[in-house]
């Protein structure tokens, strides 16, 4: 069955158009309309402030016709517009590329993508560290031009949605923005970058965890995901980032039954991924966004100081999270995976993981079946006995901290019906083997 | 003119002769039927039952959608599949763990079918079925399992299947036995009811028997009175394909644009329109079934008021289509 994306022209709104006219004011500087401090004083971007709402309003928002519509429907102007393409600010044309759904069980699918590898910018560091420290001297997301943002995200003040063309940069207040990806898979294919001007490098953190949920709670749409790369399972760039993307089908990875493990006092689900080339873990549930937030962010703090590689995907509009650790790079760099394997030159980062698989030969597209993505993402899962030993790294780090927000000692985890022994659970951290 | 609201008022009486609905409110099941053409899918009816279970009045649930009823329990794949059925345009029956208007939650199974109009093949609506599965005790204490067993013939077996509720192994009978004994010894503790809820509930056959029947009796009560309002409906789909239609989920992401613009799909013949946004609808005065299946030119006949200047513009829309269609056109 094939697809075909049909790109259409957008609406290039007013705000977009004064935009455009004052940006030739700002060539001074470095030349290159960047956001560092060499161009960015007196620079002004949109600004789209989100309403931090709890799950309970979110539900209520989306259901009535009586609440107020937002001034700017987030997802369908502001994160897919056209105009970017017009301006060529992209290294290639992504609706240009055939992507089409692999008959199977699980509707992988496939995109013939030759331009992205060849002009995609290089991994610039090392990858078997999965915390390493911000290098001025590689590119970062500073060094971008300005009109490659398309605005500023940040929380309103005043607890209402509102978008301002023409803000003003306040430097002190860290922005976070969102910016266009110069080296799309998919039609508006974005990156959120939080606090961009401070540099941080690739590694969560509950703020920014939290942010990348208000997002996607705030575009309302469960087709539009947002993902992240940790350093050693194929980010590219050392500067936080997640990227984000819409994509009107359903990922195999979120068709994949799932298994409760357990659910913390605050509500949140964890559970096993079943019946999937690769094993990980689902987060869903809590009574707030804030709650599942900090399950999952002190999750992917605990394997980044462990050296565990992983990736994270953010689906169902926020409400559901899957964590991923992989273990691809070590075994390239120690020469376990297969030629023909190497040969397709995918690096399965989380798109590929969730079912997304750009390929970069025609042969690989014409010849794509699930049992080909199957055995390729198989071979980035963890082991059933490497994936035990990281639960029980993550249990013991997500109870330890909930027992710090709340100031109590009594047994966190509830229920746990299959699999883990209560008591193994409590032994000290152990180094983590080698897979 | 028509608001929101109208639209949702005027959902059931468009298609169904006027006594529909005292006709469905006679039925005693829990059940709503909603409306994937209007922005937003929101439910047009809900039965009394459905009220009285959920605890809400007519006006607080008429317009809002179905998922105003789940909470932070209810399972996200679950709903992920509903979704899915919806945009696949299929029957499906699940499980769910739905919360009342006290925001208590509780399980029930949920059955979900489309009803298609006869004439273009479309869906119209939506029916869901609510039936909800009673909790099985759970319990803990040994009390209760000595005298379960000893009222229980199968006692080796049950004993197995008696922790953890709602499971299959546990027959309705021995749930009953159950009932009985811990009647005399109550172990259950006040944490038990939190873990219940966590637990995944399956519906047994009785509960599917019931929601069965009850989209059965619902979809002939549809049915029928379809057939006195002359715009017949069935419960499968039976349009001849090439009667161009669009999926109803794109309806609902559609129906978030507002602007007003129509699409046509050109690989059917004379390319008829297969979608108008309401704008549109209001902009022209059409309603909604005198302009789909037809070609865009009837908008300059002679009928259009000469007074009336229209500015149609090849209008940019910000958003794409990736479907399995053939490639629609945007006018």
């Amino acid at each position: 069955m094939m697809l075909r994306i049909k790109r259409v022209p957008t609406i290039v709104s007013n705000f977009q158009k004064e935009e455009a006219d004052e940006d030739s004011r700002h060539a001074g500087g470095c030349g290159r309309n960047c956001l560092r401090s060499c161009c960015l004083p007196g620079a002004k971007l949109p600004m789209y402030a989100f309403k931090k709402m709890n799950k309970i309003e979110v539900e209520e928002k989306s259901a009535g016709s009586e609440n107020k519509q937002p001034p700017v429907p987030f997802l369908d102007s502001l994160l897919l517009g056209e105009d970017r393409m017009q301006r060529g600010l992209f290294r290639y044309d992504v609706t240009a590329c055939e992507t089409k759904v692999i008959r199977g069980l699980y509707g992988f699918i496939a995109q013939l993508n030759e331009g992205r590898h060849l002009k995609k910018r290089p991994t610039e560091f090392r990858v078997d560290k999965v915390l390493q420290p911000f290098d001025e001297n590689k590119f970062n997301f500073t060094k971008v031009g300005q009109e490659e943002v398309l605005f500023q995200f940040e929380p309103s003040m005043n607890n209402e949605v509102q978008f301002f063309p023409n803000a003003p940069v306040h430097i002190k207040n860290s922005p976070s923005v969102v910016a266009i990806n110069v080296s799309p898979i998919e039609y508006g294919h974005v990156l959120l970058i939080p606090r961009i001007l401070e540099c941080l490098p690739q590694r969560i953190d509950r703020d920014s965890f939290l942010l990348a949920l208000y997002m996607a709670a705030e575009a309302e749409n469960p087709y539009f995901r947002l993902g992240y790369n940790s350093l050693g399972a194929f980010a590219t760039i050392n500067h936080l980032h997640f990227q984000a993307y819409y994509l009107a089908v359903q990922f195999p990875i979120e068709r994949a039954p799932t298994r409760k493990i357990t659910t913390t006092s605050r509500g949140v689900k964890i559970c096993d991924i079943l019946n999937y080339p690769v094993r990980g873990l689902v987060f869903e549930g809590g009574n707030t966004l804030e709650e599942l937030s900090n399950v999952v962010s002190d999750s992917c703090i605990c394997l980044q100081e462990n050296n565990i590689p992983y990736n994270v995907l953010i689906a169902d509009s926020g409400k559901r999270i899957f964590v991923i650790p992989q273990c691809y790079a070590e075994k390239q760099a120690l020469g376990e995976v297969s030629s023909e394997l190497l040969d397709t030159q995918v690096n399965p980062a989380i798109w590929e993981i969730s079912g997304h698989m750009v390929l970069k030969r025609k042969e690989d597209y014409e010849e794509a079946s699930e049992e080909n993505a199957w055995r390729l993402l198989a071979e980035v899962s963890l082991s059933e006995e490497r994936l035990h030993e990281v639960k029980e790294l993550l249990f013991e780090a997500i109870s330890c901290s909930m027992e710090e927000d709340n100031g109590f000692t009594k047994n966190i985890l509830e229920d746990s019906d299959i699999g883990l022994n209560l008591s193994k659970m409590w032994t000290p951290l152990k180094a983590p083997t080698l897979l | 003119m028509e608001s929101q609201l109208g639209l949702i008022g005027q959902s059931l009486d468009l298609r169904y002769s006027v006594w529909v609905r005292e006709a469905l409110n006679e039925l005693p099941d829990s059940f709503t039927i909603t409306d994937p053409c209007i922005s937003g899918h929101p439910i047009v009816f809900a039965s009394n039952g459905f009220l009285k279970m959920f605890g809400y009045s007519e006006d607080e649930v008429i317009g809002r959608n179905g998922r105003v009823f789940q909470g932070p329990r209810t399972d996200r794949r679950s709903v992920m599949e509903i979704r899915e059925a919806i945009r696949e345009e299929r029957a499906i029956q699940i499980s769910l763990l739905n919360y009342r208007k006290d925001r208590t939650p509780f399980w029930m199974l949920f059955h979900m079918s489309p009803v298609f109009s006869k004439e273009d093949g479309r869906v119209i609506h939506f029916v869901g079925v609510q039936v909800p599965i009673p909790r099985r005790p759970k319990y803990t204490g040994c009390t209760v399992v000595r005298n379960a067993v000893n009222s229980c013939e199968d006692g080796a077996h049950f004993r197995k299947g008696m922790f953890g509720c709602c499971r299959r192994e546990v027959c309705s009978d021995t749930v009953m036995e159950i009932g009985r004994a811990s009647s005399l010894d109550s172990v259950s503790s006040p944490d038990d009811g939190e873990e219940e809820i966590n637990e995944p509930c399956e519906a047994s056959e009785t509960e599917k028997g019931k929601a069965n029947a009850a989209l059965s009796n619902i979809l002939s009560i549809l049915t029928h009175y379809s057939e006195l309002s002359g715009k017949l409906v069935c419960g499968k789909c039976c349009c001849l394909s090439g009667t161009g239609r669009l999926v109803s989920s794109l309806n609902i992401s559609l129906g978030r644009i507002k602007q007003s613009f129509v699409l046509s799909d050109p690989h059917l013949p004379d390319m008829p329109i297969v979608y108008a946004s309401d704008m549109f609808l209001e902009l022209t005065g059409y309603a909604r079934h005198e302009v789909l299946g037809h070609n865009c030119r009837f908008l300059s006949g002679l009928d259009t008021d000469p007074a009336t200047q229209y500015q149609v513009f090849f209008f940019p829309i910000p958003f794409f289509i990736l479907s399995d269609f053939p490639t629609i056109s945007i006018m």
